[in-house]
Parts: structure tokens; C-alpha cells; sequence
């Protein structure tokens, strides 16, 4: 017994040890998930996943993760990511009836296809080195050709007009790129539960990818332990925002369509993700509520919260918060089980109508002109209803004022005139200092660098809209630039619109609350909105001309080296002997009639045809063609006859 | 051009030319031979290149779907009764608003689209029409120059409405035109309504959309195209200065213009009188300005789906007096005959086709021609031309009554399913519209005429005209170097130089004609279309004197001594008569080849008629009379009258001058180049032409 104890103690020792080294640091891996969903003023609903994943900073990991995506920390430490997103987007977000104001559309409102960008922690000549790996990188983690971002034509280092100040960040984006199932499945691979359990097995591709709107995103950032001799933790964020339409049998149009999860995704949560430390579901009621009663402390108060004259959710909520001008219902999802899955569903008794927040000014972009030549790019901001509601104005020199930054990055083959740039202001045109307050540009090169124009605006608060223009020209591409296949026209990037004095953030007082999706509500976040990307229809080359020229040039070949043959060979003298002999030949009647008849049947002629001087000679003299035209015409004259009978 | 000429010439001289003789350069002898034989070459050539463009309908090829993915009527319809009955509750609701309330009936259309889930927007503009500007002629469509005193007392109000497609990018969009006059709109044109608002209803709910869909109501008051233009010009250049427009009216417009990327496309439908035939009638309109054509797969993807699936009947415009001239039906029958001979000598030869089929292909072909050679779009989709959207109108013509209750549900069911196949083949495409022709004339909606095919007709009519320039300045030239026996004036290649001088001035007369009409419409007061055309009739005439009168060479009335050569000159005139007709080909081959068809012969036949007369030969008296006979036909005026008679609308008297300068104003007001044509290329050479019929030799 002792002998047994005795040797069990090792053993004892080297798994507390082990232990010890594995739970070392305070913190453990964390990861988190929830869902938020939103009815929006459009009857549609928006459904938002939040998975969190938190590697705290340790030095005992060493290349060992519990929970944490080892592609993604390998990622990190590789190419030494200080921060990284990475959006793939279907649809457009609507700022109109989705919201432009809050910590979620601000985040989560991506270009079409693909953005990427990056702020490394390396020195300043290895950044555009580390970010072609990179891309590479993640283009093969996620099935995607971000790869194409790779090119010093199609990424910018924007310095101040991002958002991001930093020297060490780069930026593109593809708005090509379709995004499908198979960017999702990798996505979803990063998960500890990837989407067969907890919240993320709602995931129906049909019903995600039938949505109005489809916005993947991975959030990656480092954090800096602070102490020496321990590394860098990293929290990636993964968010899937979807916009969907219920699908609704009641004829009238004013009525909101109720839903429940089911019906939205075809699916019902049977229970979280074991390995998330919480696992949630929110729901947010925008507009309207928020003037309601402020005290939720009696029963039946909290009860008339969610079911009432207006509507009626299905389940009770864990807890009910409330934010200046919204409602959120928490959900825990954790008691739902396989006999009794968690459906939430919402059904709307009476019509109700509100708005969402939206951005001080609200962008659109276009393309102006028309032909092959010259064009410009306009980007027209106009005033929202909400815009003198909202904070953020800023009063200098007694003058108050809209800060509005403007990044852009053009192709090369969009050869901009940066001097042509235009101001208007309420159909004013206004001179560059007036409201030009700060502005970057670095113009394109051909065939090796995208331009970039970065702006600050800085417009008066009552301003009704603002309209800037630019002119471009087109350029030539060579020949292997372009597609394959004819082509609808090259793309020009979203722009981006921010506020740098507006900041949204949702913060709904709940100091017990340490969700992840709710402190990063809680974060001020700049607003910002992306305008639409823009095609433009660059002259394509007569791709046949190659074929063209290669013909015209053999035939001038054929024709050069077969005079020029014909005039070395030729000895006129025995030629013209040879000609009057003869024409002294009567020609074979036979054989021409043979030959007229094959023409005409449209077979081949029979027998070889004779030597063509010849037969020209003979042609030229007049009885001849007399008597070819009799023959012919004889000929025809049989085979009509011959044919009819 | 010319290289092709030259192949020509090639096989010209090895079947016929093949002299035993001793060559020492084909190419030479081949053009001395050519050159000296010259008035039968153009004889035949003339020949040939009127027979070509007579033997074009039987050259026609059937259409077909040349870009796969289109894929026309492979999706099965999707459209239910519940479209179809909000298309038949807006139009009640339109003919409802007309007995009760007045004027507004936007809102109404705008409320509609708005319920749909459409972005909708109102639009103002200026029905003011295009104003002829020398220096704006071929500037692009951008140069409406807009008013500084604008007044409110017209304006016409666009409404819009766009479908954003629900996963697309934006990137691009289908424009559905519907023209509606807002205060008097009648019952068929509220039937295009009707169609529009089913297929809108249908499409704002569907999810295979990847363009986003604009649908455009224009305010007919205007016009069909200037709405249409001015809502074009909005959407591509907008001013951002301030306008006054915005300021007009209750309707509040005040709301952003809103744009939806590049236009892929662009369809314009008009409901319009009832149908002659049996069934509902269809007919398409493609012709832009200048002669440019929407792609050729935009009208077969409309044609199959009317035909094969919607049971419509097709036709495109054509002349209505030549289906029942007796030389063309008899000129089919010929080839109809010479068909069926072709055919039973070799089975492979099926070129024949029936005389009645002939009659009707060469009715439209001409009116094709005529169309694209005007140079004035055919309808309201000749606007989107300008920015390089393909685009066509569709013109339909139901067999009912537009009160009839039961047949209209067909009706829009119908008419929707066209739209709804056609919207969706365009949207299926990735790309531009690139793969089918740009360049063809059409002898039915499915039978179509290639350039390659119609420019053989060209081509020999033009070729005698450089054949002969050269034989009448070798002609020439011996004749200078025989009648002045000074050797010093016998610089022998110096002797076009008199007569290029005369050329040359009278081209200066015909620029400075073509812009006389700009002054004229300067000068103060209203005058009357027959007054100004009195005016610039004057002023010509009085022009053509002075130039005459300053350049001593020119005039025909001049002595003798003075006087250059006719050969010579006449051999000027016709290669400038070549150069511009070669031109014009280039920027609007309908209108070079009927110039073609009038100048060449023209030139050709053009001689002294002083000569003839004193010989007194039954030859040469032809000729004169002949070549005085062309030239005037080849008057300008005279055309147009003669043009207008086969049209069967006779036009006599000083009316015609009226008539002619309406005629002309339109042609420039258009932009056509067909208006440059006539001035600086025709007009020139027909005067030079009349120099040379009484020149003093």
C-alpha cells in the first residue's frame, strides 16, 4: 500500500505541477457568445452573433491553446498583428432604415465583398512585407482571393482619414469578392463549438445567406500584458450580422410581421456551447418604448414589458434593460434543452412605427460624365432629420460645426485631378480653405500604387448638403490586366464617411452585466459609414486585333515572298514562248464543261485544274467567252429540264 | 475602304484581265487599265451597288441569342394575380382621381411606388428644348445650357422610383421608362401604368434581382424625349449650383435625387391606340441619333419572349407606300423566280424568298434606313443612347378597348411577363452588352442585316467615283496642256490647283450655309418657318453671288480664259464628293449611303451642257438631259419634296420652304450629323455640280 502511495506521489506532484503551469496566469481562456436581434422599421429583423475569444497574455501557453484558435494566434504571432479586421459582406447596409448611429451599424455596416486591414507591430520598412503575408495567409484560412490584396495597386496606408491613427496600417478591399458558404465554414471552424452547438447552430445557410444583408467579420486585437517576459494576449471578436425578412401571411402593410427563431432561421437552440462561459440571447426594441414608465421594480411592470397591447414575446426574460430610447431583453439560453429548445418569438398586436438613429449626414457617392474619356466622382452628403439631435457638434470661433472625414482610395487606372476638386456646400461653391480643414493625398502611380485622398471636412451645422467633386480620367490597361471574359466595367472602392466628433455607444447601466457584446456596446465607437463602390466602364480594346494584325501581316508575307519568288523564278522570255504554244492549243471543251457543271452542282472539281496562265489566256480571247457563256447557258438550260422531269 | 476596293480590283483582273502581254507591274496596269475603261466600270459598279442594296432582303439572316446568358423565358414567370390587381387598382385609381380632383396625379403614382417599398423621388425640369449652338454640335449631352431667369410658370415634374436589389452591390440598374402625361393623360396611356406598377409590384418582392430596378414615370406634357433627356442629364451630370427649379410648386422636391449606378440598360414602354390586327401588337422601336442601334440581342430577347412566349405580334416601323408599288413587287418577283432557278440547279442554293416577303423586307429596310440616316432617335430611348445604354421602346397596341374590364388583366399579365423575361435576361448578365452586333439594318424584327453585308452596296457605288476622278484628270490635263501652248503655265502637276481653289470656296459656302440658320434664329421677332427659310434662301443665293463675283475662277458665267478646265474640276468635285461620302460613312452610314445613292450619279453625269446642245447628237443630249435631271433631284429642297411625296403627304408651293426649314431644325435641334451632311458635303458638291453643267467650254 505504502509502495502503491509512494509511487503515486510523482505522479501527484507532476499533474499539480502541470496543472499549475496550464492555470498559471489569473485569467483563463475565455469564450463567449450571444445574439442580438432587432426588428427594424422596415419589417425586417436584424440578427447579430457575437462570439468572443479571449487568449489572456501569458508566457506558460507556449504554443498551447485551450479554447483559442491556434490558426489565429499563430497568425498573430507570425506576422506580429497588433490589430487585424477582416469583413466579408453581402448586401448593402440601408443607413435610411437600419440605423447609421449606433455602436452596431458603425461596426458592423461593411463595404460589399471584402475589407481587410491591418496595423502590424513591426518596424516601419517590414509593414508592406508582413501585410503581404498576411493576406496570403488569410486568403487560404478563409477560401477567399485576399490574396489579390497583395499588390501595391489595390492597398493604401491611410494615415489619419481611417480612424485609426497609425503609421504602421494598411488598408484594402475587394468589392468583387462574392462571399458565400465556403468563407462561412472557416469562419465558423474558429469556434470551439464551430455550429453544431450553442447559438451558432441557428446557422442555416439557406436562411443566412437568403437575408438582405450578410456581414462576417473577425476582430483581432492584441492586448499588452505590461510585464516583461510575457507575451501579448489577443481577443478576437467574431460577429455575423445578417438581415432577414420574416416571412409573413398578414396582408397588411403596416403591421410589423412577427417571427420566432425558427421561423427566422429554420432552427431552435437546444442549448449553449459548453465552453462558453456565457452564452446569451438579446433582444432589442428600438424608439418608441423608451418613454415609458421608468421603474421596472413591480412584477407586473416587468411583465407588461414583454407582453403587452403592442406585442408579445413567447418567453419570459432573464432581465430587462433599458437604454435613453431602447429596450433589451436578456435571454439565457442555458435551461433551454433538447425536450424543450429556446424559441423566441415576437408577435406584433398593433402597427407601430419608429426610426432608427441615424448619422449626422448621410452619403452617397456617384459617378458623373458619360463616355470613354473623362468623368468625375461625386460624393453628396446630405443632411438626416436626426441631425440636429445628435451630440458631438463642436463650436469653434462661435462657429458650430460638423467634422466629416473622407477616406478614398481610387485605382490607378483612375487617374484623378486632384486640383479639380469642388466644394459645395448648400449649392455653393465654396473655396478649399473654407471647409477643407485637413488633406492628404497621394496620387496613384501607374501600375504600381492606388492613390488615396483623405479629408476633413468641416461643414456648419446647418448645413442642408455638400456635394465634392473630382474629375478623373480613364487610364489604358495593358493588354493582360484585363479580365478574360468582356467585363461590366472596374470597380473604385467604397469610400468612407466618419465623424470624428460623433461617437456611438449603447450604454445600458448594467454594472453586473460583463457580456462582451454589451461592454462593446458600451464603447464609443466613431461613426462612420461606407458609400457605395462604383463602376466604372474603362475603353476595352478590339481584343480581336491581334487575330487582325496576325492575318493582315501573313497575307502581306504571303504576297511579299510570293512576287518576290515569282519574279526570281520567272524567265519572261521562255514564258512567252511557252504562252504562244499555248494558245495555240484548242482547249478541251470536255473538260470545261466538266468543270462549269461541278461549279454549279457545288461539288469539287474532278479532275486536276490545268495551269491557271493557261487557262487565263484562253479565257481573254472573246470567241472563247462566247463560247463558255453558250456552254454554260446550254448546260443550265439541261439541268433545269433534267430537274423538273 | 479603300484597300477593299482594291481586293475588288484584284479579282477584277484575274478574271477578266489576263493579257498574254508583258506585265511589268499588275498593279499599275491593273489601275491604268481600270482608268481608261473608267465609264464602263462605273456603269457597272453604279450597277452593281443598286442592285446590292435592292438585293439586301434576301441577304437578311434570321436573329438569334448570341450572348448565352441571357437565357430568355428559361425562368418560369413569377407573377401572381395580387400584381396584377394592383396594376388594375392604380389605373382605376388614376381614372378615379380624373373625375374627382385635379392635376397631381404624381403623388398618387409616387404613393404606389412608395408602397411597394420603392425609394421614390420627384424630379423638376425645363421643357425647354435643345437650342441649336454651332460650337455645341458634337459636344456630348451635357451641354443643355440652362437658363439663368428661370420662371415656374412650366415645368414638368418626373416621378421615380427605385427597387434596390436585395443582395446586389449597386453597382448597376435596369431603367424602366414610362411616358405619361400628367394633365391629360388618356386611358391607353394609363395602361402602360398598369403594366409597369404589376411587374414593379412583382419585382419588389423577388430575390433573384442583382441590379436594382428604376422605374421613371416622364411628364408626357413635354414630349416623350426632352423628359426623359432632362432626367438623364440629372442622373449623369447634375448641377450643384443652386437652382431656381427647386423653389417651383407645391409637390415637395426637395428630396434627394436618387441614382442607383451605372444604367445597364433601359426598356420604354408606351401603350398606345388599339391594334389593327387580331392580336395585341408590339412594336419596337431601336433607332438612337445617328443612326446608332441599341446591341442587336436587347430587340431578340424582346422579339422571342413577345413571340414564343407571350403570343404578341411583332413589327418593327416600315414604309407603308412601298408595300404597294408594282416595280418593287415586281423587282421580288424576279428575284423570286431567280431564286427557285438557283434552287433546282443546286438544292444548296436557297436565297429565294417569296415576293410578298420580299415586299415587306425591303418596306422596312427602307424604313430603317431612313430612320438611321435622319439621324433623329425614333423614340424616347434614343436619350439613353447618348450616355452608351443600350436601350429600345416598346410600343404596344392591345385589340380591346382600354375600358374593357376582363380582357385588361390578360392584358397586363401579359405585357408584365414580357417586361418581367426581358428584365431578368438583363439582369442575368455579368457584363456589358458586347456580343451582337451594333451595326445592322433590320427587314423584319427577326431578320437582321450585318455591316459587313450592307456595306458591299457602299462600297461599289463609291468605288467608280475615285476611277473616274483620276481618267477625267488625265483627260484634263492633256486638254490644258494642248489649248495653252505657254510652257511655263505647263507645270503639269499644278492644274488642280484652280480648280481645288473653286472646290474649296464653295465647301467655305456650304460651311458658312450650314451655319446661317444659328444667325438667322439670332435675329429679333417672331418669324414664320417660311419666312426664315425665305431669309436663308436670300442670303445663300446672295453669298453664292458675292463668292462668284470675288473669286473669278469659280463662276460659270466667267469668260472662257479665265475659266478652269471642267475636267479638271469635275474631277475635284467628285474626290472631294468621295472623301466626304467616305466620311459621313464612318459617323452615319445610313445617311452616306442614300447621299451615295443621290451624289454619285450626280457627279458622274455631271457635264457642260453648252457642248451638247451645240453638237446637237442624240448621245450627248441625253446626257445633258439626264445630268439636269439629277441635278435637280439632287436639290436638297427637292429631295425632300419628292421624299415627302412618296411619303404621301404632297407638298406644293412656298409651303415647302416652311416645311423644309421645320425639317432642318429638327435635323440640328437633334444634333444629327445628317444636317452637316446636307450643308457641307452635298450642298457643295451639287453646286460644283451646276458649275460643271454651265460651264463655258
Amino acid at each position: 500500500m505504502a509502495s502503491l502511495i509512494r509511487s503515486w506521489i510523482p505522479l501527484l506532484i507532476l499533474q499539480s505541477f502541470l496543472v499549475a503551469i496550464a492555470f498559471g496566469s489569473k485569467e483563463a481562456e475565455e469564450f463567449s457568445e450571444a445574439l442580438l436581434l432587432k426588428p427594424l422599421p422596415d419589417r425586417k429583423v436584424l440578427a447579430h452573433f457575437h462570439f468572443e475569444n479571449r487568449a489572456p497574455p501569458s508566457n506558460s501557453h507556449g504554443r498551447h491553446h485551450h479554447l483559442f484558435p491556434k490558426a489565429i494566434s499563430q497568425l498573430v504571432q507570425k506576422f506580429r498583428v497588433k490589430e487585424m479586421e477582416l469583413s466579408f459582406t453581402q448586401g448593402r447596409w440601408n443607413h435610411e432604415h437600419w440605423g447609421g448611429f449606433d455602436p452596431l451599424s458603425s461596426m458592423n455596416a461593411k463595404p460589399v465583398g471584402v475589407e481587410l486591414w491591418a496595423v502590424f507591430d513591426v518596424p516601419q520598412s517590414q509593414v508592406d512585407t508582413s501585410w503581404k503575408n498576411l493576406t496570403h495567409a488569410l486568403s487560404g484560412l478563409f477560401c477567399a482571393s485576399i490574396n489579390f490584396l497583395e499588390s501595391s495597386t489595390s492597398y493604401a496606408a491611410p494615415t489619419w482619414g481611417f480612424g485609426t491613427n497609425s503609421d504602421k496600417l494598411r488598408y484594402g478591399s475587394l468589392p468583387r469578392e462574392a462571399v458565400c458558404t465556403e468563407n462561412l465554414t472557416p469562419w465558423l471552424k474558429l469556434l470551439p463549438c464551430r455550429d453544431k452547438d450553442g447559438i451558432s447552430a441557428l446557422m442555416n445557410r439557406p436562411s443566412v445567406y437568403r437575408g438582405f444583408y450578410h456581414s462576417q467579420r473577425l476582430h483581432l486585437s492584441t492586448v499588452e500584458s505590461g510585464q516583461e517576459g510575457l507575451g501579448s494576449g489577443i481577443v478576437l471578436e467574431q460577429t455575423l450580422t445578417v438581415v432577414l425578412q420574416p416571412e409573413t401571411t398578414s396582408v397588411e402593410t403596416n403591421m410589423q410581421p412577427s417571427w420566432s427563431l425558427s421561423s427566422l432561421f429554420g432552427r431552435k437552440v437546444v442549448g449553449s456551447c459548453v465552453l462558453a462561459k456565457s452564452s446569451n440571447v438579446y433582444l432589442q426594441l428600438e424608439g418608441r418604448l423608451g418613454h415609458e414608465s421608468k421603474n421596472v421594480d413591480t412584477e407586473i411592470e416587468a411583465h407588461k414589458l414583454w407582453k403587452n397591447a403592442d406585442f408579445d414575446l413567447s418567453l419570459k426574460p432573464d432581465r430587462v434593460l433599458r437604454e435613453s430610447s431602447s429596450l433589451l431583453f436578456i435571454f439565457d439560453i442555458d435551461k433551454s434543452s433538447d425536450s424543450e429548445p429556446f424559441d423566441l418569438g415576437l408577435t406584433w398586436k398593433l402597427p407601430s412605427k419608429w426610426s432608427c438613429q441615424q448619422a449626422p449626414l448621410q452619403a452617397t457617392r456617384f459617378l458623373m460624365g458619360s463616355g470613354n474619356e473623362r468623368g468625375a466622382i461625386a460624393i453628396l452628403l446630405k443632411a438626416t432629420e436626426s441631425q440636429e439631435k445628435l451630440p458631438g457638434r463642436v463650436v469653434t470661433d462661435g462657429r458650430c460645426t460638423i467634422k466629416a472625414n473622407i477616406f478614398q482610395i481610387f485605382p490607378w487606372y483612375v487617374k484623378v485631378y486632384y486640383h479639380t476638386l469642388q466644394i459645395f456646400v448648400d449649392q455653393q461653391q465654396k473655396t478649399d480653405c473654407e471647409v477643407l480643414k485637413k488633406i492628404n493625398v497621394s496620387p496613384s502611380t501607374d501600375k504600381v500604387s492606388s492613390g488615396m485622398l483623405e479629408m476633413m471636412l468641416e461643414l456648419p451645422c446647418e448645413v442642408k448638403s455638400a456635394a465634392i467633386s473630382i474629375e478623373y480620367d480613364k487610364g489604358f490597361l495593358h493588354i493582360d490586366e484585363y479580365p478574360p471574359d468582356a467585363n461590366q466595367g472596374f470597380d473604385i472602392p467604397s469610400a468612407l464617411i466618419s465623424f470624428p466628433s460623433h461617437h456611438a455607444s449603447l450604454d445600458f447601466q448594467e454594472e453586473l452585466s460583463k457580456s462582451p457584446l454589451l461592454s462593446s456596446f458600451k464603447e464609443k465607437s466613431l461613426v462612420r459609414s461606407y458609400t457605395e463602390v462604383l463602376l466604372v466602364p474603362l475603353t476595352t480594346p478590339d481584343f480581336s486585333m491581334p487575330y487582325n494584325v496576325i492575318t493582315i501581316t501573313c497575307t502581306i508575307f504571303a504576297l511579299y515572298f510570293g512576287s518576290l519568288l515569282n519574279v526570281l523564278r520567272r524567265r519572261i522570255g521562255e514564258e512567252e514562248r511557252f504562252l504562244k504554244s499555248q494558245g495555240k492549243k484548242t482547249f478541251g471543251l470536255k473538260q470545261l464543261l466538266s468543270r462549269l457543271t461541278a461549279k454549279i452542282r457545288g461539288r469539287p472539281i474532278e479532275p486536276p485544274s490545268s495551269d491557271s496562265p493557261a487557262a487565263q489566256s484562253s479565257f481573254l480571247s472573246s470567241k472563247l467567252i462566247f463560247k463558255i457563256i453558250l456552254v454554260a447557258g446550254a448546260a443550265a438550260a439541261w439541268q433545269y429540264f433534267s430537274t423538273d422531269n | 475602304m479603300a484597300s477593299e476596293k482594291r481586293d475588288k480590283e484584284e479579282e477584277e483582273v484575274k478574271t477578266d484581265d489576263g493579257s498574254p502581254k508583258i506585265k511589268p507591274r499588275p498593279i499599275v496596269q491593273l489601275g491604268i487599265f481600270l482608268v481608261a475603261h473608267s465609264p464602263v466600270f462605273s456603269v457597272v459598279f453604279s450597277a452593281a451597288g443598286v442592285l446590292a442594296l435592292l438585293i439586301l432582303p434576301l441577304l437578311a439572316k434570321n436573329t438569334y441569342i448570341s450572348e448565352n446568358a441571357l437565357m430568355p423565358g428559361s425562368a418560369r414567370s413569377m407573377l401572381s394575380n395580387r400584381d396584377v390587381s394592383d396594376g388594375s387598382k392604380l389605373v382605376k385609381d388614376i381614372k378615379n382621381y380624373w373625375l374627382n380632383h385635379e392635376g397631381q396625379v404624381q403623388k398618387l403614382i409616387g404613393k404606389y411606388m412608395s408602397d411597394m417599398g420603392a425609394e421614390v423621388y420627384y424630379q423638376k425640369f425645363h421643357p425647354e428644348g435643345n437650342q441649336f449652338h454651332p460650337l455645341h454640335f458634337f459636344s456630348g449631352p451635357d451641354s443643355y445650357t440652362l437658363l439663368d431667369n428661370v420662371s415656374c410658370a412650366s415645368y414638368g415634374v418626373n416621378v421615380a422610383g427605385i427597387i434596390r436589389a436585395p443582395r446586389g452591390d449597386g453597382k448597376e440598374s435596369i431603367v424602366l421608362v414610362t411616358p405619361y402625361d400628367f394633365i391629360n393623360g388618356g386611358d391607353y396611356e394609363a395602361l402602360s401604368l398598369g403594366i409597369t406598377s404589376t411587374l414593379f409590384s412583382l419585382l419588389a418582392r423577388v430575390t433573384w434581382l442583382s441590379k436594382d430596378i428604376i422605374w421613371l414615370v416622364t411628364d408626357s406634357r413635354y414630349g416623350d424625349y426632352r423628359p426623359v433627356a432632362a432626367w438623364l442629364t440629372e442622373y449623369h451630370s447634375p448641377s450643384f449650383k443652386v437652382s431656381d427649379l427647386l423653389k417651383c410648386g407645391e409637390l415637395n422636391t426637395a428630396d434627394t435625387f436618387r441614382r442607383a449606378g451605372t444604367v445597364a440598360a433601359a426598356l420604354v414602354l408606351k401603350v398606345d391606340g388599339r391594334s389593327e390586327r387580331f392580336e395585341d401588337t408590339l412594336s419596337i422601336y431601336a433607332e438612337a441619333s445617328n443612326g446608332q442601334m441599341p446591341n442587336l440581342d436587347l430587340i431578340n430577347v424582346v422579339n422571342y419572349l413577345a413571340v414564343h412566349r407571350q403570343g404578341f405580334y411583332v413589327k418593327v416601323e416600315k414604309v407603308v407606300s412601298l408595300l404597294s408599288s408594282s416595280w418593287l413587287k415586281i423587282i421580288g418577283e424576279i428575284f423570286e423566280a431567280v431564286g427557285k432557278l438557283a434552287r433546282t440547279l443546286n438544292p444548296d442554293w436557297n436565297f429565294g424568298i417569296p415576293a410578298a416577303d420580299y415586299l415587306e423586307g425591303s418596306a422596312t429596310l427602307a424604313s430603317s434606313l431612313y430612320s438611321q440616316a435622319l439621324g433623329i432617335p425614333t423614340g424616347p430611348h434614343g436619350a439613353f443612347r447618348d450616355y452608351q445604354v443600350d436601350a429600345i421602346t416598346l410600343k404596344i397596341s392591345p385589340r380591346f378597348p382600354p375600358d374593357s374590364k376582363t380582357r385588361q388583366h390578360d392584358f397586363f399579365l401579359r405585357g408584365a411577363r414580357l417586361l418581367e423575361g426581358t428584365i431578368r435576361s438583363v439582369n442575368n448578365l455579368l457584363e456589358k452588352f458586347h456580343q451582337s452586333f451594333f451595326l445592322y439594318l433590320l427587314t423584319s424584327p427577326s431578320k437582321f442585316i450585318s455591316v459587313g453585308v450592307y456595306m458591299i452596296a457602299f462600297a461599289l457605288l463609291v468605288a467608280p467615283l475615285p476611277m473616274v476622278a483620276a481618267s477625267l484628270y488625265i483627260e484634263g490635263c492633256k486638254a490644258l496642256t494642248k489649248s495653252t501652248d505657254n510652257p511655263t503655265e505647263n507645270l503639269k502637276s499644278w492644274k488642280w490647283l484652280d480648280a481645288a481653289k473653286q472646290v474649296f470656296a464653295l465647301h467655305l459656302l456650304g460651311f458658312i450655309v450650314t451655319l446661317l440658320p444659328y444667325f438667322i434664329c439670332q435675329v429679333p421677332g417672331q418669324h414664320s418657318p417660311r419666312n426664315r427659310s425665305i431669309m436663308w434662301g436670300t442670303t445663300s443665293s446672295s453669298l453664292l453671288l458675292i463668292t462668284f463675283a470675288i473669286i473669278p475662277g469659280c463662276s460659270p458665267f466667267s469668260s472662257r480664259h479665265h475659266g478652269t478646265n471642267w475636267a479638271v474640276l469635275k474631277s475635284v468635285t467628285i474626290s472631294a464628293a468621295f472623301i466626304g461620302l467616305c466620311l459621313m460613312s464612318i459617323i452615319n452610314f445610313a445617311t452616306a449611303e442614300i447621299g451615295a445613292l443621290l451624289l454619285v450619279p450626280t457627279c458622274l453625269m455631271a457635264q457642260p451642257i453648252k457642248p451638247a446642245l451645240r453638237s446637237r447628237r442624240i448621245k450627248s443630249l441625253l446626257g445633258a438631259f439626264c445630268s439636269m435631271v439629277l441635278l435637280t433631284i439632287g436639290f436638297p429642297v427637292m429631295f425632300f419634296a419628292i421624299s415627302k411625296g412618296l411619303f404621301g403627304e404632297a407638298v406644293v408651293g412656298l409651303s415647302l420652304g416652311g416645311e423644309f426649314w421645320t425639317w432642318l431644325e429638327s435635323l440640328w435641334a437633334w444634333k444629327s450629323a445628317t444636317y452637316l451632311y446636307i450643308g457641307m458635303v452635298h450642298l457643295p458638291c451639287w453646286l460644283l455640280c451646276l458649275c460643271i453643267l454651265f460651264h463655258p467650254s
